[in-house]
């Protein structure tokens, strides 16, 4: 029974509890979403003990949707998936607990589409179909769009229609390569289907075309990583979003594209994605996004802004980690993935307080403030350095791994990539300094008041997260290692025992 | 008299009558409608009456279409004026229930605008009778009557609001660049006749490949003229000029007929001519291909620069046409399939954006600026979120029918191997977001200028029901399109001709349709 309906009550709920959301009166539309959230994590939970390391894409759903044209909703989980899935149903509850002072106007709108977007995000997740992927991949643009273009600040406008004409272009070029992708398998085997499985068994050996397939999913899943040329969007977006939606673009929508490429773009051209071109401009790429998002972080007067660049530093790990093709190296990347998520998460939820309390995100509008708000400063403290990747915390595991199995692929990347490590801490901790430390020297923080229980309610699952993936990051890897294996062999198949085994 | 249904031999007159039963059925509507108002077109109760006459006129027709459809009607025999299939009757559906949405759209509208002309409803009913003759002509002599009937009947109604100095300009400009239009194609005609000897589809078919006229010069100048003519009718780059200036002046109501029906009956008869006569002549592609790209590209790059919205609409149906001729330049029946099922969504999706536009401003709606609609969420969350659906539907959004449709059209161009035109169609729906998404934005996004700004928008039961349906069922079909699918598919694919050499490769043909 459960098996059979989780994925999908986890896709329907929230447009459900959405619903409930709008027709309910304004001011109970917070805490029904987030009893609406919360039930959803509890529907997400047991998954963790139900998903069978070895067993591959499980929990299937396949059920005709529009059979002529092959077209099926078809919805699995394997450990590539199963941690963002968790990942969003955990963040989604805090991220409504963290609105509940910041949106103040047109409630029931801003919790329903945030329930919305959850919907579209687990759907992106679970699909194994290449058009039920790209119907969720643009639905939860519109919800997005609308949270960053309504509740967002001075330049929303802006910034709203950029973040969706970028995504939007790469969806649609991808949209394109769908189809040709389709319609080529469907030539060789005459059968018309964009089943995830039937295309990865028969997609063979397509020449030249594979390589303009191969850039329209690129284009699409790089815009949202975002990769370097191409992340000019995710500034803009990130700070002019309201909180919740600076958390969940970050923690969930950025995963979305590194996703992609794990699912997608890898696994279905392997010889593109292993030519030595390819290879070499995306791990430069990756290096570029991992020192240069560093470098432009350090000098941001914007605190909100600074985390936004050390996004895409971040997310050059994941890209370094995904081509070097080695179990540590990909295992690391889906780490990061997660870390990213916990701690930048926790980074935008502490800028927002603060915008809270003072309406203002500039480095230097603070100073000193831990001696008035000792509990803020201790949570920041550790979500810092946590982002950094402080050994102990969640932040080491990933990138260490990344590194580590990198270094055995493209070793001089490593190399510069470890470079990145010392870059983040140039970037992070200066501003932790002269946020929390230096002088006390602006009357106007003098009287700032420390974190409210409802705040530490979002923070303390954040923080706990940090510690405990950060001390004891084995069942999250012994989940993840036999799908990675999966993914590793799907690219470059294994010239060991397989090879033997012939 | 027994009747044979799937052998409808035309050469007999009671077969003739049962074939030709839908437009036979709206010609009587239409005159009766006309004899009425002859004697009541005074009031305000005169016009609801031809209106109630003509949406049953409508209903007629469409019910003598269903008929035929259910029938499975087939002609047998020699080739004849009129095609019988399943084309024909989806465009006959098509453009009737376009013509009763704009008569519902119209009710209301005429009232406030104090335009006592019930006559409106019966040039109504003529257009629809010719656009019904251009999708089933099986000869360019009976297509040219259908355009012709259209045609004038929409130079009157464009000028309908006689007050009004644009309406006189709108009427005029189309009156002659229409006039235009058909002496091309009228010339086209006469060409094709020199070449082939003769005006049917079907024969011009046989003649081009048994004589082999692919490269007859008098063939081919006569394809550019008739490409000419519909081009202007569709209005596709570069022929397009006239349309935003008609649309702009013309009544909101006809605007938007002009916008969907018309088009679609131009494009039907596109269709069948260059997929009934002229498959074997491979030099329509070319031409078709550029048309398609100039008019994607040129189309929505202006509509970014427009300001107002019923001149942005206009733009947008440009470009419309565009994608529309994306799906005629694929040349196969996946690509008329895709082509009815792209029409049913952009005929509900651009006719609601018109009746919601005719409801919020007054005198022609020329001057409400999408600026206009600021704060209009708040104020009118319905009205507000009907437009968005619109909106999100020609930009091709998922879950909407216009992505459905658009995607339709995408497999089509794929699977016949233009994936160019494919990407140069996606390039062109993102630039498209840079003018549909401002209206969501300003609606949504920016504060009401003042407490009475969307004071005057009304909207009556009417026009309410009708946007109601047509937003409904645009998130049906985005959600559900199979059933609409399907009889696509069998459509799209009566419409080649027997001596068709083209070699198509359906897009999603491996399982038989489903039966009715």
């Amino acid at each position: 029974m459960y098996a059979q309906t989780v994925l999908t009550a986890l896709i329907a709920w929230p447009a459900i509890a959405a619903v409930g959301v709008l027709t309910a009166p304004a001011r109970w539309a917070k805490h029904i979403a987030l009893a609406g959230s919360l039930l959803e994590l509890a529907i997400s939970v047991p998954l963790w003990w139900v998903f069978q390391p070895a067993g591959g894409m499980q929990l299937q759903v396949d059920v005709p949707w529009i059979p002529s044209w092959g077209i099926h909703y078809a919805v699995g989980v394997d450990g590539i998936s199963l941690f963002l899935i968790l990942l969003t149903t955990f963040l989604m509850p805090l991220s409504i607990l963290g609105s509940y002072s910041y949106i103040t106007t047109r409630e029931r709108a801003f919790y329903a589409l945030l329930l919305v977007l959850t919907s579209g995000m687990i759907g992106v997740f679970v699909a194994l179909d290449l058009f039920l992927f790209y119907i969720m991949w643009d639905v939860m643009l519109i919800p997005m769009y609308f949270i960053i273009g309504v509740w967002g600040g001075q330049n929303r406008l802006y910034a709203a229609l950029k973040f969706f004409v970028y995504t939007f272009l790469g969806s649609l070029l991808m949209l394109v390569a769908i189809l040709a992708l389709v319609y080529l398998v469907a030539e060789r085997t005459g059968v018309y289907s964009f089943s995830y499985f039937h295309l990865m068994g028969n997609v063979g050996e397509l020449g030249t075309v594979a390589f303009w397939l191969f850039g329209a999913f690129f284009l699409a899943f790089a815009i949202k990583v975002p990769i370097f040329p191409f992340h000019t969007w995710l500034p803009d977006a990130h700070v002019e979003a309201p909180t919740a939606g600076s958390v969940i673009l970050a923690a969930v929508l950025l995963k979305m594209g590194t996703y992609g490429f794990l699912r997608f773009a890898l696994p279905l051209f392997p010889r593109v994605a292993l030519h030595p071109a390819v290879q070499t401009a995306i791990v430069t790429l990756s290096l570029v996004g991992i020192i240069y998002g560093g470098l432009v972080a350090m000098v941001q007067p914007d605190f909100k802004k600074l985390i936004a660049y050390s996004s895409v530093a971040h997310l050059g790990f994941v890209m370094l980690g995904i081509w070097a093709l080695t179990l540590q190296s990909v295992q690391g990347a889906l780490m990061v993935m997660i870390n990213h998520g916990i701690s930048t998460g926790a980074l935008f939820f502490l800028v927002g307080m603060l915008y809270e309390r003072r309406h203002t995100r500039l480095i230097e509008a603070f100073g000193g403030i831990a001696k008035v708000v000792p509990l803020f400063a201790a949570v920041l403290t550790i979500v810092s350095l946590s982002s950094i990747g402080l050994p102990a915390t969640n932040g080491f595991v990933g990138e260490f791994l990344v590194l580590l199995g990198a270094f055995r692929t493209y070793p001089a990347a490593a190399g510069i990539a470890a470079v990145g490590v010392i870059v983040a801490a140039m970037y992070l901790l200066p501003a932790l300094q002269r946020v929390i430390y230096n002088p006390l020297d602006k009357p106007e923080n003098a009287g700032l008041t420390d974190l409210s229980a409802r705040e530490l309610a979002v923070l303390l699952p954040l923080v706990a997260c940090i510690v405990w993936i950060g001390v004891y990051p084995a069942p999250l890897l012994r989940r993840m290692e036999p799908s990675a294996q999966r993914f590793i062999e799907s690219v470059r198949p294994a010239p060991g025992p397989a090879a033997a085994a012939r | 008299m027994n009747l044979d249904f799937q052998a409808l031999d035309l050469s007999r007159t009671g077969d003739l009558l049962v074939a030709l039963a839908p437009e036979l059925v709206l010609t009587l509507a239409a005159l009766l409608v006309l004899l009425v108002v002859a004697w009541r077109h005074r009031t305000p109760e005169d016009l609801r009456l031809a209106g109630w006459l003509t949406l049953a006129g409508l209903g007629a027709a469409g019910f003598a279409a269903w008929f035929l459809w259910w029938q499975a009607a087939r002609a047998a025999g020699i080739p004849a004026m009129i095609a019988v299939d399943d084309f024909r009757f989806v465009a006959d559906w098509l453009f009737l229930g376009t013509t009763a949405l704009t008569v519902l759209v119209s009710f209301d509208y005429l009232e406030r605008e104090e335009l006592w002309v019930p006559e409106y409803f019966a040039l109504l009913l003529f257009a629809s009778l010719g656009m019904m003759l251009m999708a089933g002509a099986q000869d360019l002599m009976v297509l040219f009557l259908g355009l012709e009937l259209m045609s004038i009947a929409l130079y009157v109604l464009a000028g309908s609001s006689r007050r009004s100095a644009a309406g006189a300009e709108a009427a005029l400009k189309y009156f002659l660049l229409g006039a235009f239009a058909s002496g091309f194609l009228l010339y086209g005609i006469a060409l094709v006749y020199g070449a082939t000897a003769t005006t049917n589809l079907t024969l011009i078919g046989v003649q081009i490949a048994t004589l082999g006229l692919q490269h007859s010069a008098m063939l081919l100048i006569g394809l550019g003229l008739l490409l000419v003519g519909f081009g202007f009718k569709v209005a596709a780059v570069p022929f397009h000029m006239w349309a935003p200036d008609v649309y702009d002046g013309s009544p909101t109501p006809i605007a938007g007929y002009m916008a969907t029906a018309v088009k679609a009956a131009a494009f039907a008869a596109l269709f069948r001519v260059l997929g009934e006569a002229f498959a074997a002549v491979p030099a329509w592609h070319a031409i078709v291909w550029w048309l398609a790209v100039a008019t994607m590209v040129v189309g929505n790059l202006i509509a970014l620069a427009q300001r107002t919205l019923k001149r942005m609409l206009a733009y947008s149906s440009i470009a419309h046409a565009g994608y529309l001729l994306v799906a005629v330049a694929t040349g196969t029946g996946a690509g008329a399939a895709a082509f009815l099922f792209y029409l049913v969504a952009y005929t509900l999706m651009t006719l609601a954006a018109f009746a919601l536009l005719a409801a919020k401003g007054t005198n022609g709606e020329r001057d409400v600026r999408i600026d206009d609609l600021a704060g209009l969420a708040q104020r009118r969350p319905w009205l507000a979120l009907a437009l968005a659906v619109c909106m999100l539907s020609l930009l091709g959004f998922p879950v909407t029918a216009g992505f459905i449709g658009k995607w339709y059209i995408l497999v089509a161009a794929t699977s016949s191997g233009q994936v160019l035109l494919a990407a140069v169609l996606v390039l062109a729906s993102v630039i498209s977001a840079g003018y549909y998404l401002p209206v969501i934005m300003a609606m949504y996004m920016q504060p009401e200028p003042s407490a009475d700004a969307h004071a005057g928008m009304r909207l009556g039961r009417l026009g309410s029901a009708v946007v109601a349906a047509a937003v409904a069922g645009l998130l049906f079909l985005g959600v559900r399109p199979n059933r609409l699918l399907d009889i696509a598919r069998v459509s799209g694919a009566s419409v080649r001709a027997a001596p068709a050499v083209s070699s198509d490769v359906p897009p999603a043909p491996l399982r038989e349709p489903t039966g009715r």
